[in-house]
Parts: C-alpha cells; sequence; structure tokens
C-alpha cells in the first residue's frame, strides 16, 4: 500500500446561517484521488482557493472527509483512534515561522512536539539535537527563536516536526515569506531530509522553481487534480499550466519563447545548466 | 517634488541590551513618478525604511523633507502626510475589518473627515482602479479569495488618493497569475497616474520587470542604487548578501562564458531572448555569407 492514499476524496465547506439551515456549499476537494509511495518528494500546485491546503489538511487529519476516503501510512483518517497515529507519522510546517514558534529557546521549541507525547527526556534531546543537526540549525540551539532569519525560524519549525519522527512531512508554501536566501536554505534542509533520510515530502508552493526537483508534480484547479507527472512533463505545458493561472521556471519559460521563435531547443527544459547546453549543442 | 532622506539613522530598543540600528546613515532622493523597487534579505532594514517615509516611525536622527517640507516640524500635518504617502503593508487583507468590501474602502476617507458621498465616490473610483468586479464590492471580505483581498486592501489606500504608493511585498503567498495581476496593476498606476511607486520585493524577477530604479539595502544601509542593470551587473556581491540575481543575467553570463556572444546585462526575460535570438541571427547570417 502507498503511504497515502486517497480515493474519491471530498472536503465541502458548508455555510449555515443562523437558524443552521444550510446557506452555501464550497466544494474545496472534489474527488481527488492521491498515491504517494513512502520517500518519494511530491509537489503540488494550484492557484490560490484551489483546495492544495485542504488536501493538506486532511493529510494530517486538521480536517476530515466528507466523502471518499484517505489512507495515511495505512490508517483510515475517519477513524478516530487512528487520529494521533497518523498526527505521528505525517508532522505540518505551515506558512509563517512565526505562527509556530512557542519556546524562547530554540531546543525547548524543537523538543516540545516530543514532550507532548511522552517521550522519555533523555530520548528528547537525543532527538532535538538530530532534529536541529538535520536542518544544519544545531548551533543555535541555546539562541531565542526571535532572533533568526525568516529561514532559519522555518528551519526550526521542521526540525521541531523531526523531532517527533515522522515518516513524511507536509509544507504548504513554506518559503512564501522568506527572502531568496531563506527559501534556499529551507529548500536545502527539505531535500535533503528526502534524500539522505527517505523522508517523504509533500511540498505545496506557488514558486515554480521549487517544484523542480519534486519526484512527481500534482496540479490542482477547482478542488480536482487536473495534471500529474514528472516536472518535466508537467513544465512542458506551458499554456495548459497558464490556463490554471500558474507559470513556469523563468528558464522554462525562456527556453518555450526560444523555441517559438525559431531556435529548436527541446521541450521541458528545467534548469539553467539544461538550456546552456542546449544552447551551446546548437550554436 | 520629491522625498528626501537626510542621513536618516533609526535604533529600536535604545539604549537597552537589545538595541539594534536599523538604519544607518540613509540618505536618498526619491523624485516625483519613479517607480522604484527595494530588495535586501530578511532584517536588512526594507520595511523600517518605508515606514518612515509616512511618517509612522520617527528617525532617530536624520531629516526627511517630503516636497521640501521638514515633516518631522512642530507645525507640521503628519496626518496629512500619511494620506499622501499610502502605505500597502504585508499581508494588507489582514487588515479588513468592515462588514462588506465597500464598507472597508470608505473607511479611509471617511476617517479622514470626508463627507459620505464623496467617500463613496473615491472608494468606487479606487475598487474601479484595482479591477475588483462589482459583485464583490458588498460581499464579506473573508469570501473574497487571496488576490482578491489584496487588491481590496490596495484599494484602501488608494481611496485615500495618494500621490506616492509604497508596497511592502504586495504579492507574498499569491498564485502566479495573481502575482502578475497584482503587479501590472501598480505598473499601470505608475504610468496612466504618474503616481510614484516604491515597491519592496523579495523577487528579483520581479522587480528586473518592472522597476526603472533599484535600491539594495544591506544591514541597514543602501549598498546599491541605480538601475536594474547596473545592479544586478554585481551579482556576485549581491549573492555575498543574502540576494541574488534573476536567472536570465545567470544563464547570460553562463553563455558568454561557453563562447555564445550573448551581449548586455540581461535582467528580463525579454532582453535575454532578444539577445540569444540576435546572436543566432548573427551566426547564421555569418555561415550563409561563408557559403556564398
Amino acid at each position: 500500500m502507498n503511504f497515502i492514499e486517497a480515493r474519491k476524496l471530498v472536503h465541502e465547506y458548508i455555510r449555515r446561517d443562523e437558524d443552521d439551515n444550510v446557506e452555501s456549499i464550497l466544494t474545496a476537494l472534489d474527488e481527488v484521488n492521491l498515491d504517494v509511495k513512502e520517500g518519494e518528494f511530491v509537489a503540488v500546485l494550484g492557484h490560490n482557493g484551489s483546495g492544495k491546503s485542504t488536501l493538506a489538511k486532511h493529510l494530517n487529519v486538521l480536517l476530515k472527509p466528507s466523502g471518499g476516503t484517505l489512507w495515511v501510512n495505512g490508517k483510515d483518517t475517519e477513524d478516530a483512534d487512528n487520529l494521533w497515529d497518523i498526527r505521528q507519522s505525517t508532522g505540518m510546517v505551515f506558512q509563517n515561522p512565526d505562527n509556530q514558534i512557542i519556546a524562547s529557546v530554540v531546543e525547548e521549541d524543537v523538543a516540545f512536539g516530543p514532550e507532548n507525547i511522552g517521550v522519555p527526556t533523555t530520548e528528547i534531546w537525543k532527538r532535538v539535537e538530530k532534529g536541529l543537526k538535520s536542518v544544519g540549525m544545531i548551533q543555535y540551539r541555546e539562541h531565542s527563536p526571535n532572533r533568526l532569519s525568516g529561514g532559519q525560524k522555518q528551519r526550526v519549525a521542521i526540525a521541531g516536526v523531526m523531532a517527533m519522527e515522522p515518516k513524511c512531512i507536509v509544507l504548504d508554501e513554506p518559503t512564501a515569506m522568506l527572502d531568496p536566501n531563506g527559501r534556499r536554505e529551507v529548500l536545502e534542509a527539505v531535500g535533503q531530509l528526502n534524500k539522505e533520510k527517505g523522508v517523504t515530502v509533500i511540498l505545496i508552493t506557488h514558486y515554480m522553481e521549487e517544484v523542480i526537483r519534486a519526484d512527481r508534480v500534482y496540479v490542482m484547479d477547482n478542488g480536482k487534480v487536473v495534471m500529474q507527472g514528472t516536472p518535466r512533463a508537467i513544465f512542458s505545458q506551458v499554456d495548459t499550466l497558464k490556463s490554471y493561472r500558474l507559470d513556469v521556471p523563468q528558464i522554462t519559460l525562456l527556453a518555450y519563447e526560444l523555441r517559438n521563435a525559431g531556435v529548436p531547443v527541446p521541450e521541458g527544459i528545467l534548469t539553467r545548466q539544461e538550456l546552456v547546453e542546449a544552447l551551446c549543442r546548437l550554436y | 517634488m520629491s522625498i528626501i532622506l537626510d542621513k536618516v539613522n533609526y535604533v529600536y530598543s535604545e539604549k537597552t541590551a537589545y538595541e539594534i540600528q536599523a538604519l544607518k546613515n540613509i540618505n536618498l532622493k526619491i523624485n516625483d513618478g519613479e517607480f522604484i523597487g527595494i530588495i535586501g534579505h530578511t532584517g536588512s532594514g526594507k520595511s523600517t525604511l518605508i515606514q518612515h517615509l509616512n511618517g509612522l516611525v520617527k528617525a532617530s536622527s536624520g531629516g526627511i523633507y517630503y516636497n521640501g517640507q521638514d515633516i518631522y516640524d512642530d507645525d507640521y500635518e503628519l496626518k496629512e502626510l500619511r494620506g499622501k504617502v499610502g502605505l500597502v503593508f504585508q499581508y494588507p487583507e489582514h487588515q479588513l475589518f468592515e462588514t462588506t468590501v465597500f464598507a472597508d474602502v470608505c473607511f479611509g476617507p471617511r476617517n479622514r473627515g470626508f463627507s459620505r458621498k464623496d467617500a463613496e465616490l473615491k472608494a468606487f473610483t479606487a475598487l474601479r482602479s484595482v479591477r475588483l468586479a462589482e459583485d464583490y464590492w458588498y460581499r464579506s471580505p473573508f469570501e473574497l479569495s487571496g488576490g482578491q483581498k489584496r487588491r481590496a486592501a490596495i484599494a484602501g489606500v488608494l481611496a485615500m488618493e495618494p500621490e506616492v504608493l509604497v508596497l511592502d511585498e504586495p504579492t507574498a503567498g499569491l498564485d502566479p497569475k495573481g502575482r502578475d495581476e497584482i503587479l501590472d496593476l501598480v505598473a499601470k498606476l505608475h504610468r496612466e497616474r504618474q503616481m510614484t511607486v516604491i515597491l519592496v520585493s523579495h523577487s528579483m524577477e520581479d522587480v528586473a520587470k518592472y522597476v526603472q530604479r533599484l535600491i539594495v539595502m544591506n544591514h541597514g544601509s543602501v549598498l546599491y542604487d541605480g538601475t536594474p542593470v547596473e545592479v544586478f551587473a554585481h551579482y556576485r556581491e549581491l549573492e555575498e548578501v543574502g540576494l541574488a540575481a534573476p536567472q536570465v543575467t545567470y544563464l547570460m553570463h553562463e553563455l558568454r562564458k561557453r563562447g555564445i556572444p550573448a551581449n548586455g546585462v540581461a535582467t528580463t526575460l525579454e532582453e535575454a531572448k532578444q539577445s540569444i535570438l540576435q546572436a543566432f541571427s548573427q551566426k547564421h547570417a555569418m555561415s550563409q555569407i561563408r557559403e556564398l
């Protein structure tokens, strides 16, 4: 069984008036099928309001299905007995680092999760050290989080999730509020967790450049999965992506426009290096 | 008509253990009708700088002159200045608070003492100019999408009819289409109303595409101040201060290194495309001449 399996997953936000009559129903997830293998790096793209964040909240049982089923780590999210198991196996990192940090010292913040589930003290300290090392923040363990940069705070938040020893991390636009350096730091940390520790990663983002290193990409629109494939296959379809209010990385777009202008560079160029090589071959 | 910052310094928590000098000796002249981008790493002083422009934060030392008048003079009307220099904060939609979008946009002018009718007229014009469809005007701000909310919030500032529009990362958290829509809107305000626009951004690609002048902040000082082409020529130095140049700028350097004579410091996709096409057509022309 896949680590995450969604079958016709539906989520409806129901609005009621004062008398509890249904006023309107918004279908945020519309029969979504999703399969993520253990150890995979999956990116989810989609415009604001396409259902990405609703999907993320289901993976960690912050929301429950209105219809269909979702299994995470082989457990049905509908079953209340599975709640804590699933939350432990699948951690979440949100957009705003300031909303996720609670302690006044970095190491205490990372320790909060395992302490909360009753991990013995010596084991907690081991996990804190491991978690902070895995995101390159160990030298800040005794610092105050409010003096850290956005990228550093976000890495502390990831360390906090890692201290729960999850199999999977779901990141919901983790770099939206960061500067270029912060973005790079966070993505490198996430990439390393995936490659070196085999952590399953689900990355939700609006930055097309961040998707390049994913194994597979899902594109959502109006609560539905409308495209899925490798980054190369997805970014080869420039016009389709634009119709979903999305874009392609700048380099991919340049390659696409050069093709249209008669320079026969191959389709689906993702990186600067690929474009340089392609142009040198043609020149 | 201009804003002049003369040796502006700003210190947070002065004379405490947490003292930080956020701005160090800033000298800037912002001319009427300019479209300026400000970039810098987190904590470089960008947000502190723009909060000085409408007197929200008072400099620890130094002077600020708006159209030749010292804004720190005792008889200077700071309230009026705040109408003239409109500040759109990060995530401005968090500040929407009224029951309808229209009421929210009216709040600014009403608060400045305009009559209900005048305020409504200003709100009407502002909502029109951000191209928010009328269907949404009388709905709760919470029913709008991220991009729509952001446009409603910008309309709230435009309703004050500012001469200078300052936006602090107006596209954070928006999808690519939403990003383009907001930036195109800002560019249009600049073009059609000759409004002075100051755009704080983390996206090198965005500033390269839109602004005429780029100011780089680093640890509270101005590191570079020039056109995007001039500034991004320092891409190595920019990397050292946690920034970068647009992807296409690097591409052009790499192409030249590999012997393709793609000229110029391209900072936008269009510039890169033209430069590469030119290199290819020249080569093509040369080989045709040789064949003859």
